[in-house]
């Protein structure tokens, strides 16, 4: 057998680059760099908004300039200069388009690139897809099958002119302008996004999924994702994201706000794979990004999430489960290496009666990296008969990186039952031995035991996206010291 | 004027009054300190230690930091808060001024006497210099108020080799001739190698008046000694107590910090393990059972530099009423500190919708080949098991207690002095409100 050594191991993995590190040579229209309300109110225009959405969003700009950057996370990371920052780039060329053969060849490169052609998507698999490159939705797909059931999909952009009623009536409603510094951020110059709307018991009928790039060097991106799921219904909703590779820090903040009413579920999986910086740490996505959804009686919210991207990660998708019998779920793998650094995890918060959570976290921390995870379960006094299960793992790939765990359980209710674990492990020498000795090379091996220690979570990734994420895994573990 | 600035003004007045030489040592971690206790403040609630337990309502009192008198009591008063069964060296406090008449000191085979001696004394300027104040710090502003103010408390010296005959108990009483009392009781306790001893520690108020009570403990461990401490906090609704312990260990030393906590009105203990060898085993455990509106929160740290360490950590608590708990457990294992074994249980009961429970059980990871982990539970008694007992002819409420008691079990086992664990059998029936008519 090949003697692959944990040396080979570690200089296959500096020399592994980052697959999706391309530019799309596209002529973008993008804004001079810096933050003010004429920005805001220019990205306004340029979106053609009415006036409500301009005052809601200068509102929230005002409020963000109270506010401070929070610093309270596990992360060290140089703070963003939000006035070097151009709020707003889209490319060019942007007409309503009635096929997919009106999109610029380069464009489509792009995804041929990345693996996710929208023309083969279309014709091959049950995917309505909705992709934003830098901040700017440019292609829906399967709009006209989704709305003979009802189901609205469509930039959100798109849906304050079409739909303002719905827009009006939720934006904000679950992560307002005031909940921290990057939501308010992202209200003041958020340019795109996602909307759907599920009407009463429809079930869609296929994933919808957003997918998102920066592309533009010195942008943010900024998107806003609004997800409502009336009555009955339920959607599983996909969103992915990557970047080029670039010397500089982009920024990523976005929001995400889910809406489930009486019955409904919602189930969003992300597969978060924005560039992660090289192997000295230099460049790299800042992801800061609110997510959370509210759930009113009976209905279910489950968050799968497949972080292995970003130079730093800061996010904590939330459930309040304000609804009688109602369910949050949130499954996560967090994989860093290199220099990366993730603090992630979720809030549940137990409001009505008989409500239930499921929190199962892995986090995999390899080379120099850092991850935390940070959760909070909270149950209020009249929360009765409320459950939580809590998992967190981790696993430590060499003695450089560091693995914590930051659990805040806050509970007031005497009939609620919570349970909390936590283990922290390294891959076994015996494993591994026992692997060789069955003719399984190391790297696979790792590769085996990583894939089994993350399957709890995997498996909740709907088909598609499964085999993307363990190919990414893979990937992003190459050659980490076992 | 506020208790801060009326703390920063007495601090001179309390220098002159007492016969501290201006030029030694402890003068001058004396003024550092207040320095930093005047930098600092008290900590509020933004601060991330202290999120669950507020002490506003603590501050607000027109505390009265001297004493005006020395009171005396007498032996039947203290007697039942002593384990009077057992023969043990005794140190009385009362109202922070040591007892001679009431307690059982020796210079024999250690030095189990006062730290007021100590401090005065030339022959131990040696040790004072080397050990005190050097773990406990200035990292928190109470534990540097307490250095600042450091005048009385138990000082304890085990030489190597010794095992000390029998227990150490350290007892500090409140009389409450005063209407609201600050006392900050300060213990340095050093064993060393291959030495072993066991401390009982109790603070306790005679009265209805309120009585705040900011102790700091530090404990020095050898190598391959092996420290038992145990800390009954069973004080009157008026009173709160802020404990600060910090336990620095060398190799092969065994340091065990047991915590009772049934009553007082808040009490806050920070526990600090620090290690300075390999193949240190520290345990710290704890119960807690309140009522009423008493608030306890257990702060832990362990923190793992060197290589094949253990840290064993179990603390209940069962909280009725609207009493409040908080556990805060912090486990760092250090890059260094490979094959360390580190668990940490922390299971909680609510009695009744009102009682708050916060936990944070937190792990700080740096190292690769290590076996960490921790649980954390809440819940109810089990409807069945309790159904049982009553289809038995066990009255509902004796079979919640017994149920109960079950729970706290495990940390009850853990007490090594059986007369100890006699009292505290006793004392925790009692806050169940039940008297089962046997030993348990």
């Amino acid at each position: 057998m090949n003697k692959y050594t944990e040396d080979d191991l570690k200089k296959e993995l500096e020399t592994q680059e980052y697959e999706y590190g391309f530019y799309t040579d596209i002529e973008a229209d993008k804004f001079p760099v810096g933050l003010n309300e004429d920005i805001v109110i220019a990205i306004s225009k340029k979106k053609n908004e009415p006036q409500w959405m301009t005052d809601w969003r200068l509102d929230a700009f005002r409020i963000w300039k109270t506010m401070e950057e929070p610093d309270w996370s596990n992360v060290n990371y140089t703070k963003p200069d939000f006035q070097a920052l151009s709020y707003y780039s889209a490319p060019i060329q942007k007409k309503q388009l009635d096929s997919l053969d009106e999109v610029d060849p380069e464009l489509l490169k792009t995804f041929e690139k990345l693996g996710i052609s929208i023309g083969e998507q279309k014709r091959l698999s049950n995917v309505a897809m909705d992709i934003v490159i830098d901040s700017v939705s440019v292609a829906t797909t399967f709009k006209k099958t989704l709305a003979k059931k009802g189901i609205i999909f469509m930039p959100i952009s798109e849906a304050i002119q079409e739909h303002p009623e719905l827009v009006r009536k939720y934006i904000g409603s679950v992560v307002p302008k005031t909940d921290n510094f990057y939501a308010a951020l992202n209200s003041a110059v958020f340019s795109d996004g996602s909307f759907c709307y599920i009407p009463k018991g429809v079930s869609c009928p296929m994933e919808l999924s957003t997918y998102f790039r920066i592309n533009e060097g010195g942008t943010g991106q900024f998107e806003r994702t609004l997800v409502i799921a009336d009555e009955g219904s339920f959607v599983s909703y996909l969103e992915g994201c990557t970047a080029p590779s670039r010397d500089e820090n982009q920024l990523h903040a976005a929001v995400v706000e889910l809406i489930a009413m009486d019955k409904a579920e919602i189930k969003y999986s992300t597969v978060q794979n924005w560039y992660p910086g090289n192997s000295k740490g230099v460049g790299g996505v800042y992801n800061f990004v609110t997510k959370r959804g509210i759930c009113h009686d009976y209905a279910k919210i489950s968050w799968t999430q497949v972080e292995t991207g970003s130079a730093v990660t800061w996010k904590y998708p939330s459930c309040i489960l304000k609804g009688d019998y109602s369910v949050g779920e949130f499954y996560s793998i967090a994989v860093t290496n290199n220099y990366q650094q993730a603090d992630t995890g979720t809030k549940m918060i137990h409001l009505g009666k008989n409500t239930r959570s499921t929190i199962i976290s892995k986090g995999i921390s390899a080379g120099h990296s850092h991850n935390s995870y940070r959760g909070l379960v909270k149950v209020a006094k009249n929360a009765s008969n409320a459950r939580n299960f809590t998992q967190c793992d981790s696993l430590l790939m060499g003695d450089l990186c560091g693995a914590h765990t930051f659990p805040y359980i806050e509970n007031k209710s005497a009939s609620s039952q919570i349970e909390h674990e936590a283990t922290t492990s390294k891959i076994g020498e015996d494993q591994l031995f026992y692997c060789n000795q069955r003719g399984i090379d190391t790297e696979k091996a790792i590769a085996l035991i990583v894939n089994g220690f993350s399957k709890e979570v995997l498996n909740k990734l709907p088909m598609e996206f499964a085999v993307e994420a363990q190919k990414l895994l893979e990937i992003s573990l190459e050659g980490s010291v076992g | 004027m506020e208790l801060k600035d009326k703390l920063i003004a007495s601090f001179i007045a309390f220098e002159n009054k007492g016969s501290v030489d201006l030029d030694s040592a402890i003068h001058a971690i004396r003024t550092k300190a207040i320095q930093n206790f005047e930098e600092e403040g008290f900590p509020s609630k933004k601060d991330e230690e202290w999120k669950y337990t507020n002490l506003k309502s603590l501050l607000r009192q027109d505390y009265s930091l001297f004493n005006k008198k020395d009171n005396t009591v007498d032996y039947n008063t203290i007697k039942p808060y002593l384990i009077s069964d057992i023969d043990s060296y005794n140190l009385i406090f009362i109202d922070g001024v040591f007892n001679s008449f009431l307690s059982e000191t020796t210079h024999d085979e250690s030095d189990i006497c006062v730290l007021s001696a100590a401090l005065s004394k030339p022959k131990y300027n040696i040790l004072i210099d080397n050990y005190f104040n050097t773990i406990a710090g200035d990292k928190n502003s109470l534990s540097a108020l307490n250095t600042a103010f450091t005048k009385e408390g138990a000082y304890i010296n085990i030489p190597k080799n010794t095992i000390v005959s029998k227990p150490i108990q350290i007892l500090n009483f409140s009389t409450g001739n005063e209407k609201e009392v600050l006392l900050q009781p300060r213990n340095l306790i050093m064993v060393g190698e291959n030495s072993h001893v066991q401390i009982i520690e109790r603070h306790q108020n005679l009265s209805d008046n309120c009585t705040f009570t900011n102790a700091v403990t530090e404990i020095f461990v050898n190598k391959r000694a092996i420290v038992d401490y145990y800390k009954i906090q069973n004080d009157t609704d008026n009173s709160s107590l802020i404990d600060s312990t910090f336990v620095q260990q060398k190799q092969h030393s065994v340091a065990s910090v047991n915590t009772f906590s049934f009553g007082g009105k808040l009490t806050r203990n920070n526990l600090e393990f620090q290690h300075e060898g390999e193949r240190i085993t520290s345990n710290l455990n704890g119960i807690s059972i309140l009522k009423n509106s008493q608030h306890v929160d257990n702060h832990t740290l362990v923190e793992h530099k060197f290589p094949n360490c253990e840290s064993h950590e179990l603390y209940k608590g069962i909280y009725a009423d609207s009493s409040t708990g908080v556990f805060n457990g912090k486990v760092i294992v250090r890059r260094a500190a490979q094959k360390t074994n580190a668990f940490q249980q922390n299971n909680n009961i609510l009695m009744n919708d009102g009682a708050t429970i916060n936990a944070k059980p937190q792990l700080e990871i740096f190292a690769d080949d290590v076996k960490c982990s921790h649980g954390c539970t809440i819940g109810q008694l089990d409807e069945s098991a309790l159904f049982y007992m009553q289809s038995r002819g066990i009255p509902k409420k004796e079979a919640k207690a017994l149920l109960l008691y079950a729970f706290g079990n495990d940390v009850i086992e853990k007490i090594k002095i059986p007369q100890l664990k006699t009292i505290i059998t006793g004392l925790i029936a009692d806050k169940l409100g039940v008297n089962l008519g046997f030993d348990l």
